[in-house]
């Protein structure tokens, strides 16, 4: 292999794919690694790729970063090259910018966008994001259920240049360091984005020196075609027709109607078209989703169907979109949208993915927990000074044809981790009192849901706030085939004798803490896979033993009788019961 | 006449290298493994050297038990005693699932749910004890879990860290009731922060103890028998040895055993030549091992997932396996792209060439089709010649006809593709440390890792390589020249404007004293016991820490503070500035050196003139098409030879290619000394 080879020798091409894909990786690592930001650090919430310097579509995407981010990225990038024509690009300039309305998500995802320049031209933009705990607003945060206003919300930054010729412009960072709590750490944040950069630059000028700025090109663009290809590959594979899947989210957190998300998929061919025209109109609260997070939301709903097609703007071509700005799925300014990088986000990518379910069977999970129960807390402690603690949670998978779904994952979205109850406890004046499965959550179904978790977390301030903004509070993860939805998410804080659940259920914001108070989150389960009558008695035998399942979910949903003794199963007696139940159940 | 003995058990062979202490000479040899008992292997590789016991004075040992435990799931039924509302740790993991994309993952805890039963106690951050575990709910737990036919209880409470009391004291009313040693503090494994990875490495070393415990019991009945007296001395993950007593009770040192002993040779063959730094590539049949060696020091790591979901955090030398061994599959993928790995086709099927019924074409596969491996001799194949047109037509199926390229030209791309991966990998190992690969020398090993010498000084822009004398049985000669090494940690915690300098240094010394005990105890004999500290540092609300190195002697909070920044700078290129910092850990290595007289360099093999070594001539494929190239037997070349590529070098135990273009030298401890160009 020598650099004269043609782009498209297959050997230069696996070689210069597999370099893209180790330089965003580092980047990725490095990012993560000088963070200040746990949500970065510990909780992967970030990205790091390689966009097309004229179209700003993605070229490649470190394998660490968060999944929603697929294809957000492309759209921050598009909007800057936008602020790009009028003020220009130029050799170590960064872009900064965290604006929904700009190809963003919410306000605490915070985007840094640089022009790459060889031999004096622009050759792509690289680009990176990760969640800062606060970009200020009415609630430590962010997540501010009550907000009607993307200004009640948080500092919005549209694209603006944070470093002119390599220069840091001062103005800027002190507008943004004096209007977040916390600000302190930010210094170290902004670093490591910057950090990211630098490594990728090293890795890309390389990689060009090695091959050739024209192999490099070809190799970025025949890598597109094949991913596009290879998509219109499954989707000809999908019978042709129009699939439609529903779903809800509970409330928008300030009125108390539910949200509808429709989507009727339409395959054609090898091509995909999605229509959400029939969702809720825009809504008060701050459960909006901006255009680019409903598209990525989808995109990424295919990329889990089909996992092994590589990330870039290619697999997104054969998919075409219809939502129109009177659902609540393509929100104008000033509209509030904390909720929809996490939580519509992910309904919408439930929605798809159901749709894609009655497409292809064969590839189809029932329903995924579907909520991260965004909760922060923030307050002054004497000992460690001001605070802004952000949490989120997983819950339970699907089950499918081959097995159970997983217990407690990550959603969706990401592949965020939760971060150590030790480290909670070293870092915020908390205590983490629980931190379980939560037994009988999981759908019942031939192949059970995944079950979700119960966290019970006790202040030990002097006094604090809490906000939450999280979801599936009424309208459960759903069963297919004969399988049973997964239980709902329930949330409540215990103050001495008294129990608060909010009236939105899911979402609530600046309920105030004093010493001792307990918040107790249970997160959704899965839903179950096909007739839970049909599930072998010795799985449902096992999964008492083990306290996934209570003896009376077996009797009553398996129809699974057991020795009250040996936790055997009672064959003659389970055989009988299920006979009536199906019965019963017709 | 006294022998010094290194021993490495493989899933396939046990490897030996004995040295004899007056003269230095290394002898060497190669068993096949008895997977049953593998003390059997041992012994019957100790006849076939004619070695009996009492001339032995120390065996060194290199053991895949424990690894193999974990692998295969065959570990011993282990029970948790854990916090109250805290027994699922393990199983809710840090969240993750296996894959970014893809919702159809699966896991499964090493202890089953029934098994983990809970105590209320507690303890808060700062190690304050809230409330004590009552003796009587702990052997309550007890009663259950012996129930429900546990072997091994582990406790684990949360914040144990900070204060391991709690812990401490439920460990002694268990081993007042439990049937058998097996008692595991989580703490007295890792006292670090993080509940699920302080878990999981506790329930690790449950999970492998009964095996391992039993293993060296009828190792020893076995040698006592046939009159070795002493003790036999177990390779740790971090590359020293410890005491068989040791590796009783923390067996999960020994989950990288093997592979740390070879870097274990590669770190000596390096200083005998007057190398430090290294990079290895250990290629065996199966797997893919590389490791940096920089200043003389193996790169060292604390944390590695052995399956999804499944941390271990101990102290080990860094290394990583790449899915670009012999084994590996290549494939291609629906958008027509050449992949390799990270499936493999193991020992059995094994591949096509094999025979074996594997169908889907493999690295070594490639390797045969080009003429670099000699079908007839194959490496650890005792005489059973590999089918080379069956090799030749799975890639031609398989991989050439969607590529649209012959079976030679895809065998090379398979090649091509398999050299960047590990390019790739070990470019990434290297800069994650700051370090640049160009300043290294690349040492390969294993059967199979000389085969990628050229491809890989070329991808890496590295000047150098050095393929030791026997690339084949590193891991037993890396036995063979450990050194004795306890690691110890210390959560501190703390501010570094609030920590206590002097307070620092006494932990330091405590750990020295500690670790000279425990040498002392193991009666192994030492040249000097030295010891190196680090501190595992960040910028206050930081997460991940910077290993800073602290100097051997009391130190002011100004010199810790400049040599973070320092280590700082070196890895993120630049400091955060006037921001806290916080000092988490101290961590400290004794070592006990072993003495001079058992590390004269290793024996080269016997010299005579180059022409005489000159075996065969053969076509093999370099980079353009087949050239005719002149076969050595690695055994007949003379110290000093030189000549240039191309050129096959064979011996039992491995074979080097050397790509046009490439320069050899055998220098005068017996290793080819490669280098691009003219010398």
């Amino acid at each position: 292999m020598t650099a004269q080879t043609s782009p498209l020798d297959p050997l230069t091409l696996a070689v210069v794919r597999g370099s893209l894909e180790q330089m965003t990786e580092e980047m990725d690592l490095t990012l993560k690694r000088a963070a200040f930001s746990p949500v970065i650090s510990e909780g992967n919430d970030l990205a790091n790729g390689l966009y097309h310097a004229e179209t700003g579509e993605v070229i490649v995407q470190g394998k660490w970063g968060l999944a929603i981010f697929i294809g957000i990225m492309q759209f921050t990038t598009e909007a800057v090259i936008r602020v790009a024509a009028r003020r220009g690009a130029e050799e170590g300039d960064v872009f900064l910018v965290n604006d929904p309305y700009s190809g963003g998500t919410h306000l605490m995802d915070v985007g840094m966008v640089k022009p790459f320049f060889h031999e004096g031209k622009l050759l792509l933009w690289m680009a990176n994001r990760g969640h800062w705990p606060d970009m200020g607003g009415m609630v430590p945060g962010g997540f501010a259920a009550n907000a009607t206003e993307i200004y009640q919300e948080g500092l919005r930054i549209p694209p603006v240049k944070l470093f002119i010729r390599g220069e840091l412009n001062e103005d800027v960072l002190t507008i943004l360091m004096n209007n977040i709590r916390v600000a302190e750490e930010r210094y170290g944040d902004f670093r490591a984005h910057l950090a990211a950069f630098s490594i990728g630059e090293r890795r890309l000028r390389r990689l060009l020196e090695r091959y050739g700025v024209d192999t490099v090109m070809a190799c970025m663009a025949e890598l597109k075609a094949r991913s596009e290809r290879q998509m219109r590959s499954y989707l000809a594979e999908v019978p042709d027709g129009t699939y439609e899947y529903e779903d809800f989210m509970d409330s928008d957190g300030v009125e108390p109607d539910p949200l509808r998300i429709h989507v009727a998929l339409t395959i054609r061919g090898s091509g995909a078209h999605l229509d959400f025209s029939q969702s809720s109109p825009p809504c008060r609260g701050p459960m909006n989703s901006v255009i680019g997070t409903t598209k990525s939301a989808s995109y990424l709903a295919f990329k889990h169907i089909f996992p092994d097609i590589p990330v870039n703007s290619g697999c997104f071509q054969p998919i075409t979109f219809n939502v129109p700005e009177t659902t609540f799925l393509n929100a104008v300014l000033p509209r509030p949208v904390s909720g929809c990088a996490s939580e519509v986000s992910q309904r919408v990518a439930d929605v798809v993915m159901g749709a894609l379910g009655r497409a292809a069977p064969e590839r189809a999970s029932a329903g995924i927990f579907g909520t991260v129960s965004n909760v922060s807390l923030g307050g002054i402690d004497p000992e460690r000074g001001p605070y802004v603690a952000y949490m989120f949670n997983g819950g339970g998978y699907g089950g499918f044809a081959e097995a159970d779904g997983l217990n407690y994952g990550s959603p969706v979205i990401s592949v965020a981790r939760s971060q150590p109850a030790e480290l909670y406890e070293q870092r915020y004046p908390v205590r983490i009192r629980r931190f379980a499965l939560r037994e009988d959550s999981g759908g019942a179904g031939e192949r059970r849901g995944g079950l979700g978790a119960e966290i019970e977390v006790e202040f030990l301030g002097q006094s604090g706030v809490l906000s939450y903004i999280a979801d599936r509070g009424r309208f459960p993860p759903k069963g297919l085939l004969g399988g049973e939805p997964g239980a709902l998410c329930e949330i409540e804080v215990i103050d001495g004798e008294q129990r608060y659940v909010s009236p939105h259920l899911t979402k609530d914001a600046n309920i105030p803490l004093r010493r001792g108070t307990r918040l107790r989150q249970k997160t959704p389960g899965g839903g179950g896979y096909g007739d839970p009558l049909n599930r072998a008695p010795a799985a449902v035998a096992e999964d008492v033993r083990g306290g996934y399942v209570s003896a009376r979910s077996a009797r009553e949903r398996y129809g699974v009788v057991l020795d009250d003794d040996s936790g055997e199963v009672d064959e003659a007696a389970t055989a009988e019961l299920r006979r009536r139940l199906r019965r019963e159940r017709g | 006449m006294a022998f010094i003995v290194g021993v490495d058990i493989g899933g396939t062979f046990t490897d030996l290298a004995v040295q004899d202490e007056a003269t230095g000479e290394v002898r060497v040899m190669k068993v096949p493994s008895t997977p049953g008992d593998q003390s059997v292997g041992m012994m019957r590789g100790l006849e076939a050297m004619d070695l009996a016991a009492e001339e032995i004075a120390l065996i060194l040992h290199g053991t895949t038990v424990a690894t193999n435990a974990v692998l295969e799931r065959k570990g011993a039924r282990c029970g948790l005693i854990m916090t109250e509302g805290f027994r699922d740790v393990i199983e809710l993991r840090r969240r993750d699932r296996p894959e970014t994309y893809g919702l159809k993952g699966q896991f499964r805890p090493l202890v089953s749910r029934d098994c983990r039963v809970e105590v209320p106690e507690r303890t808060d951050h700062r190690g304050h004890v809230e409330e004590r575990p009552r003796a009587e709910a702990i052997r309550e737990a007890a009663a259950t879990l012996l129930d429900r036919g546990v072997e091994v209880v582990i406790v684990s409470f949360l914040n144990a860290y900070a204060n391991p009391e709690n812990e401490r004291y439920a460990r002694e009313v268990l081993e007042e009731v439990w049937p058998n040693p097996y008692v595991i503090a989580a703490a007295e494994v890792l006292p670090e922060i993080r509940e699920f990875e302080r878990t999981s490495t506790a329930v690790l070393n449950g999970y492998v103890q009964p095996m391992l415990d039993r293993y060296l019991h009828r190792l020893a009945d076995a040698l006592r028998e046939r009159g070795y007296p002493h003790e036999v001395l177990l390779i740790q993950s971090n590359g020293g040895v410890m005491s068989e007593t040791k590796a009783r009770r923390f067996p999960v040192n020994t989950i990288l055993s093997g592979p740390a002993a070879g870097v274990n040779a590669a770190v000596r063959w390096g200083a005998a030549a007057g190398v430090d730094n290294l990079v290895t590539c250990d290629v065996g049949g199966t797997s893919l091992d590389i490791a940096v060696v920089a200043g003389g020091a193996p790169a060292t790591a604390r944390e590695l997932s052995l399956e999804y979901g499944i941390p271990l955090r101990v102290p080990m030398l860094d290394i990583r396996s790449v899915g670009a061994g012999g084994g590996s599959i290549a494939w291609i993928d629906r958008a027509g792209m050449l992949n390799i790995g990270p499936e493999s086709a193991g020992a059995e099927p094994g591949p096509v060439c094999y025979g074996q019924g594997g169908t889907r074409p493999t690295v070594t596969d490639a390797q045969l089709v080009l003429g670099r491996i000699d079908p007839h001799n194959p490496i650890g194949r005792e005489g059973r010649p590999l089918d080379a047109g069956a090799a030749r037509e799975s890639i031609a199926q398989q991989i050439g006809k969607p590529l649209e390229l012959d079976a030679v030209e895809a065998a090379w791309a398979v090649l091509e593709v398999a050299n960047h991966k590990i390019a790739g990998s070990i470019r990434t190992l290297t800069v994650e440390q700051g370090l640049d690969p160009r300043d290294f020398t690349l040492m390969p090993f294993g059967g199979a890792g000389p085969l990628h010498v050229g491809p890989l000084l070329r991808e890496l822009e590295i000047a150098r390589a050095l393929v030791p004398p026997w690339p084949g049985i590193t891991s037993a000669l890396g036995c063979l020249t450990a050194d004795v090494r306890h690691d110890y940690v210390h959560s501190v915690n703390e501010r570094l404007e609030r920590l206590d300098p002097k307070a620092l240094y006494d932990a330091m010394l405590g750990h020295f004293a500690e670790g000279r005990r425990a040498i002392e105890a193991e009666g192994v004999r030492v040249e000097r016991i030295e010891a190196a500290f680090h501190a595992d540092m960040l910028y206050d609300g930081q997460i991940h820490e910077v290993r800073t190195p602290l100097p051997a002697e009391p130190c002011g909070r100004q010199e810790i503070a400049a040599a973070f920044e320092a280590a700082y700078a070196a890895l993120y290129g630049d400091t955060v500035g006037a921001h806290p910092v916080r000092i988490v850990n101290l961590r400290t290595a004794v070592t006990g050196v072993r003495p001079e007289a058992a590390r004269r360099p290793m024996g080269a093999p016997r010299g005579g003139e180059l022409r005489a070594a000159l075996k065969a001539e053969r076509p093999v494929y370099f980079s353009g098409g087949f050239v005719p190239c002149p076969v050595y037997d690695r055994v007949r070349l003379p110290l000093g030879a030189t000549f240039g590529g191309p050129a096959i070098v064979e011996q039992a135990d491995a074979t080097t290619a050397i790509d046009p273009g490439l320069h050899v030298q055998v220098d005068e401890h017996g290793n080819l000394v490669v280098t691009v160009g003219s010398p």
